[in-house]
């Protein structure tokens, strides 16, 4: 602490010569950082959209930082598909608690039992959240909604703005989004319309990781290595459960796994891995093949332009 | 030892690409992306099925950087899109802008934080106009850094006097737009010739690859050499039990250093006082520095909100009302003498009137159509602004960060403009005389 006090010790420029360069992360931090202030700024109901996944963990660790001694100004949102990873959910609870924080949450379950939304075929539930998070929006008046997606996830994502202006229905259209220059975010908006707000949008999976390592941040115990049961469905490790799995033919068995996204259960895999500390998933992680989305979720292989097309109708 | 060496701290540096539609831009941007090994199997795999669905032979890489529906179903690319991949020595944000004529304000867009820009020619071709209207891009936007890639050398014979031809034109023109910076490299993207792995073609090329330009380009400006800057964003106030008198100013350090001790002033006020302390997100600190993301105590309890700006006492910027600016039109809605409009400068959002737009600049050989009454989208020209209140404007020149601003619709909220204070060009080698009206280069 006090060296820090001096030299500003805490930023990483131990590889440079130049004392004022930032690292990646820290370059990334600030700006993420001066996202949320903005919002903070201009915006009358902000709200965090909080899964329990490392992205919404990592959000939700930037904003408590960008607002400190304060509380964080921002109310938290979780969409609930009813299918959720009990480690996630007592997560969720856990970290509402210490922080303070307000909790609102969606259950598409509700909207399910009250014969708004009809269950899919498949059993995947991912597509579903969108009634109930534009329910959320629309009754709690939010006119902004911070989302934790990254535009190296996807590659329709990597065509949103930082600042993506959503109309009456939550819909996104590429073709009318606004261009973003410098760092100068427009937030202006219509009587019904939201701005949906990515903090993240300019780092990547590893970069998540190498922060979560740096500061530290504590994660739901299913990102590391633990023996699980799973069967195989599409290629894919899935956890068995009400939602419904595994059916006839699909075979329980016990596998070492870790989880690199935490979604909806029905559509969620996990990966083989033995990476138990985060400095072996950070190892794992660099060295792997295949993006975190094609190696665990279901529901962007739908068709070649699947989360687009969910974006459209109002999917974070 | 690659696991190792890109798990440790690294720089950033953001930039982005300019080609004509033919000169290989996709290809270029494939190239870098597959040899940094920053394709990943199942995304090859992706554009290999989407390939074959298409009838196509080969692996369109080109898929790979089309995100939407329409953009690959018409094989064009409508937008922007931000790529990122990384090498052990730097982590990069590629801003990918279709190089179409009638996208100017995509180019604005990403050269607008980019350090560096890769304008490609086709060595066949050498240089084009749309070879002068990126060069021009780059150099009203000031990216610090400009990368001609020569490119399709293996269809001129790998022949130094090719490039070298090209590399003098360019060089001589970009220059004389004061373009700080100019690296010319000879390459293949389809080839692979100096993309990624050095050429064994051009042995008469002893300078660096595309990537090892990109690795070792010097990053960031010297925060010191430039007086500071902090537009206040938002006033931290808890008023809990623990911090019952805190009162801190967060921003993002817009230019230069500040340190504890240091007099300064608020803007447009004109109060002064001290800086009692700096907190680093919650560690406190003697000195920060641009672009870090900071909240400031001042000593004394002075009027400061969100939209002000905090600069030293010795150096802090003139105000003004009337804004005279370089910008580029970005929205189907012309610009036109007399509308109101909103300025968004840093955190401040003010009311104003386009007095009047003096000129339009052509790109393709930079003159200028005197008193074009409007401005179309793409069009870049000469603007004058009067704002409802005073601005602490900088130059674009001095700051990228307090010299640029935006014009809102106030109905919609529209983005309209993007416009960039003070004299459009950098004083290049012969400095014109200033002209009050005209284009300064």
């Amino acid at each position: 602490m006090s060296d820090a006090h001096t030299d500003n010790a805490h930023i990483d420029n131990a590889h440079t010569d130049n004392p004022y360069a930032l690292s990646h992360l820290d370059a990334l931090e600030a700006e993420a950082v001066h996202i949320f202030r903005e919002v903070a700024g201009e915006f009358e109901r902000p709200v965090i959209l909080f899964s329990g996944g490392k992205d919404s963990i990592v959000m939700l660790h930037l904003a408590l930082k960008a607002f400190t001694p304060a509380p964080v100004p921002f109310s938290l949102l979780h969409v609930d598909t009813g299918h959720n990873f009990p480690e996630v959910i007592a997560y969720r609870d856990r970290t509402v608690a210490e922080h303070g924080l307000r909790l609102h949450v969606a259950s598409v379950q509700e909207f399910i039992d009250a014969g708004t939304l009809r269950e899919r075929p498949d059993g995947t539930r991912n597509p579903l959240q969108t009634v109930p998070l534009l329910h959320a929006i629309e009754s709690h008046r939010f006119d902004a909604v911070f989302g934790g997606g990254r535009r190296d996830e996807e590659k329709a994502r990597a065509k949103e703005r930082v600042f993506s202006l959503r109309d009456e229905f939550g819909g996104w259209d590429p073709r009318r989004q606004r261009p973003e220059l410098w760092q100068l975010y427009n937030g202006r908006h219509s009587p019904g319309e939201h701005v949906r707000v990515f903090p993240l949008s300019n780092w990547t999976e590893l970069d998540v990781w190498q922060y979560i390592a740096r500061e530290k941040i504590d994660l739901p115990a299913i990102y590391y290595a633990h023996e699980r049961e799973v069967f195989s469905r599409n290629g894919m490790w899935l956890a068995p459960g009400e939602w419904g799995g595994p059916k006839d033919g699909e075979a329980v068995q016990t596998r070492l796994v870790r989880y690199r996204t935490v979604g909806d259960m029905s559509c969620t895999g996990a990966v083989d891995s033995d990476a138990v500390t985060i400095e072996q998933v950070i190892e794992e992680i660099a060295a792997s093949r295949l993006t975190e989305r094609g190696a665990t979720r279901a529901d962007d292989k739908l068709s070649e332009a699947a989360m687009e097309d969910r974006k459209r109708e109002g999917y974070f | 030892m690659t696991t190792t060496a890109q798990t440790a701290a690294t720089s950033l540096l953001r930039f982005a690409t300019a080609g004509s539609v033919d000169d290989g831009k996709s290809t270029l941007v494939g190239r870098l992306l597959h040899d940094s090994k920053s394709v990943l199997a199942d995304q090859l795999e992706a554009v290999e099925h989407a390939s074959r669905s298409r009838g196509a032979t080969a692996p369109d890489l080109a898929l790979l950087t089309d995100g939407l529906r329409a953009e690959r179903e018409q094989g064009i690319t409508i937008d922007v899109a931000y790529r990122y991949f990384a090498t052990p020595r730097r982590r990069f944000i590629l801003a990918d802008t279709p190089g179409h004529v009638q996208y100017t304000r995509n180019m604005v867009t990403g050269a607008s934080t980019a350090e560096l820009a890769v304008v490609l020619v086709d060595a066949r071709n050498g240089v084009v106009e749309q070879t002068r209207r990126h060069a021009a891009v780059a150099a009203l936007l000031r990216v610090p850094h400009v990368v001609l890639a020569v490119n399709k050398m293996d269809l001129v014979d790998y022949a130094e006097p090719v490039f070298a031809a090209i590399a003098e034109e360019f060089t001589t023109y970009a220059a004389s737009l004061g373009v700080p910076e100019i690296t010319a490299i000879p390459i293949s993207a389809l080839a692979g010739d100096n993309v990624v792995t050095p050429s064994a073609n051009m042995d008469w090329y002893g300078g660096p690859t595309v990537l090892e330009h990109l690795e070792t380009v010097p990053v960031g400006t010297d925060p010191s050499a430039d007086p500071a800057r902090f537009p206040v964003q938002y006033v931290i106030r808890p008023q809990t039990a623990e911090h019952p008198d805190y009162r801190g100013y967060a921003g993002q350090i817009a230019a230069g250093v500040l340190r504890v001790g240091e007099p300064v002033t608020v803007l447009p006020s004109g109060r002064t006082s001290t800086i009692a302390g700096i907190d680093a997100l919650g560690e406190a600190v003697d000195v920060a520095w641009a672009p870090q993301s900071v909240t400031l105590r001042l000593a004394d309890d002075v009027d400061v909100s969100r939209g002000d700006l905090i600069a030293p006492s010795a150096a802090a910027p003139a105000t003004t009302r009337d804004v005279e600016a370089t910008v580029c039109h970005l929205h189907d809605r012309p610009l036109r003498v007399g509308e109101r409009v909103l300025l968004k400068h840093t955190t401040r959002t003010v009311k104003a009137i386009v007095k009047d737009i003096p000129s339009r600049l052509t790109l393709d050989d930079l003159s200028q159509h005197p008193a074009p009454g409007e401005l179309s989208a793409n069009d870049i020209g000469r603007v004058v602004v009067r704002t409802a209140e005073p601005l602490a404007l900088d130059g674009y020149a001095d700051s990228r960060r307090t010299g640029s601003f935006l014009l809102i619709d106030p109905a919609d909220g529209t983005t309209l403009t993007a416009g960039m204070a003070g004299a459009s060009f950098a004083s290049a080698a012969a400095p014109a005389p200033a002209d009050d009206d005209g284009w300064d280069f």
